[in-house]
């Protein structure tokens, strides 16, 4: 719900850029207002997290302030209140992934926990001594670690996928990791330390010919490309509401009914169950046997209007928008001497990684830092690709759809200031 | 606002670009590895203990120029020392780099490594600089393992 009086940014625009109005969309955003070392802020650490528009801000505010209650336990006017709020999040990030059903769609914490919920629940009830799991060489670490831990204790095994120079999966190689063994792939969509947009779809299509499931890790993809998981077919897709305009501690899991309906519960306790007793539980159907304890109301219902106001803008134009960002970044950054762009895949979104000749990434955050310019300076989570490029750590700016050419001029500009410190 | 130029300093940038004593020592006889996964400063610091007196110290690794200008200097600064005064100034050099110190110039007998007081007004990058430090304490104490800052 956008609060009367209010305009919502992107209403008046049609799909083209020119008319996509940024300006009027960062006025929706109190953070992007602020001044950092005396000079206006220039956030380009959005894979991060993103900034909040005041339409969330609002809408968490007006649930503390009138609605605060628990869900589907009251029969009293707040709890109905609250649990239509929270539900009809439920419905309306049902359309947003073009989900069947309602009962597909799981609230978690975040992305982490929704890659966690399956490997916990999926995998250790389906994998085997000497079964296999496929993930990627670019997967960042939360698509990584909860099936370290799958194979120590199930004695499986973890296959990756080769990445090439430019960042991009080699996919005959993938095609040959795919065996008998193999119970699982699990790839991220779009990488948040190089940018690449992975082909998931033809590389789902290619794991379904054996019949193996598919998880996709969205965290990255959601802010940035319109996602419909009933065209990519997947059987899994995990994504984070703060990196989407929404507060942090709220994700999505997607999971097709009939792999969930087979699924054992993650966690034990309220709301998950229908009938309890000393002897026996009887677990609750979907999707609450999948959401014990009262969730994070508040972040549901911030979600789902962080949610309404992407929509509003539309994903196809913001992809639009912030692939012309991306490439005039690009441009901008390759004119600069002794910088490396890593990262250099054919389909990008929206992640501009890169390391500066003699100098490291953090002192290089530092000296942008002074000059109000956020980025991100390290493995961004994701060692075994830095590894893979021979880097110890990149500096990243990233994108989303209230950043504008300015604030990309004014990072080269910063650039060149952090090669004066060094010269 | 603090003062990018206090932490760039050109000593520190020198150090950075032409780090002292940045090889393997052969003769070591103690050595130790510190971490900083943050932004994943790697260091290993190599000392030749004779008794109780820091015969020679030598570092390797990779890092930002805060923590390569930090080893650099320290194994300047160590060089001769006993085991007691490098303890001492550790302490020091860790009040100031925290900003947990009072008073006038160079009351602690910093000496050079005073050129990192600016640290301070960068909390992020405190591990930065007392990295090579932490992973010193370790090769003295012999533990063996691997340092890290977090």
């Amino acid at each position: 719900m956008i609060p009367a009086g209010r305009q919502v940014a992107g209403e008046v625009c049609n799909d083209c850029l020119v008319g996509f109005g940024v300006e009027r969309i960062r006025q929706d955003f109190p953070a992007l207002q602020v001044r950092v070392h005396g000079k206006p802020l220039v956030y380009l650490d959005n894979a991060a997290t993103s900034q909040k528009p005041q339409v969330v801000i609002d809408r968490i505010t007006r649930y503390y302030l009138s609605e605060n209650s628990n869900i589907h336990r009251g029969v009293h006017f707040l709890s109905d209140l609250a649990t239509q709020a929270y539900e009809s999040t439920r419905d309306r990030v049902r359309q947003f992934l073009n989900a069947a059903h309602d009962r597909e769609i799981i609230f978690t914490r975040g992305t982490t926990e929704g890659i966690n919920l399956v490997a916990h629940s999926f995998g250790r009830s389906r994998v085997r001594a000497g079964d296999e799991v496929v993930i990627s060489a670019m997967e960042h670490h939360s698509n990584i670690v909860p099936w370290q831990m799958l194979r120590e204790e199930k004695g499986a095994t973890l296959r990756v996928i080769p990445v090439n120079d430019a960042g991009e999966l080699l996919l005959e190689e993938y095609e040959r990791l795919l065996c008998d063994r193999t119970r699982l792939v699990a790839v991220t969509y779009v990488s948040n330390a190089l940018g690449t947009v992975n082909p998931v779809k033809p590389m789902i299509a290619m794991a379904h010919r054996r019949g193996i499931p598919v998880l996709v890790d969205g965290a990255q993809a959601a802010p940035h490309l319109a996602v419909d998981v009933q065209d990519l077919d997947c059987d899994f897709f995990a994504f984070s509401g703060h990196k989407l305009c929404g507060p942090t501690g709220i994700g999505i899991l997607y999971g097709k009914a009939d792999l969930l309906e087979s699924m054992p519960p993650y966690q034990g306790g309220g709301d998950m169950i229908s009938a309890v007793t000393f002897e026996k539980t009887l677990y609750n159907s979907l999707p609450y046997k999948f959401e014990a304890g009262t969730p994070h109301i508040a972040g549901v219902i911030g979600l789902g209007a962080a949610i309404e106001y992407v929509q509003r803008i539309g994903l196809p134009r913001i992809a639009a928008y912030e692939a012309d960002l991306l490439a005039y970044g690009t441009e901008l950054l390759s004119a600069i001497p002794g910088l490396r762009i890593i990262g250099t895949a054919k389909e990008k979104a929206s992640v501009l990684s890169f390391v500066l000749d003699g100098i490291h990434a953090h002192d290089t955050g530092t000296i942008l830092d002074h000059e109000g310019i956020a980025i991100r300076a390290g493995h961004h989570c994701a060692m075994p690709v830095m590894k893979r490029f021979g880097v110890p750590a990149t500096a990243r700016a990233s994108l989303a759809f209230y950043n504008t050419r300015e604030e990309l001029e004014a990072l080269a500009k910063g650039l060149h200031k952090v090669i004066e410190v060094f010269a | 606002m603090s003062d990018l130029s206090d932490l760039y300093q050109q000593v520190i940038l020198d150090h950075y670009k032409r780090p002292r004593n940045f090889r393997r020592l052969d003769e070591a006889n103690r050595k130790a590895e510190g971490h900083n996964p943050l932004c994943g400063d790697e260091i290993t610091v190599y000392l030749h203990l004779d008794g109780d007196v820091i015969k020679d110290i030598s570092f390797e690794g990779a890092g930002c120029a805060i923590s390569k200008a930090s080893a650099s200097m320290m194994t300047a600064a160590l060089k001769g020392r006993t085991r007691g005064e490098a303890e001492t100034l550790f302490e020091k050099f860790h009040e100031m780099v925290t900003g947990h110190r009072d008073g006038t110039a160079d009351p602690a007998g910093l000496g050079k490594l005073e050129v990192f007081c600016g640290v301070s007004e960068f909390p992020v990058r405190v591990k930065c600089a007392s990295l090579a430090w932490h992973t010193l304490r370790a090769a003295l104490e012999g533990s063996g393992g691997t340092v890290s800052t977090e």
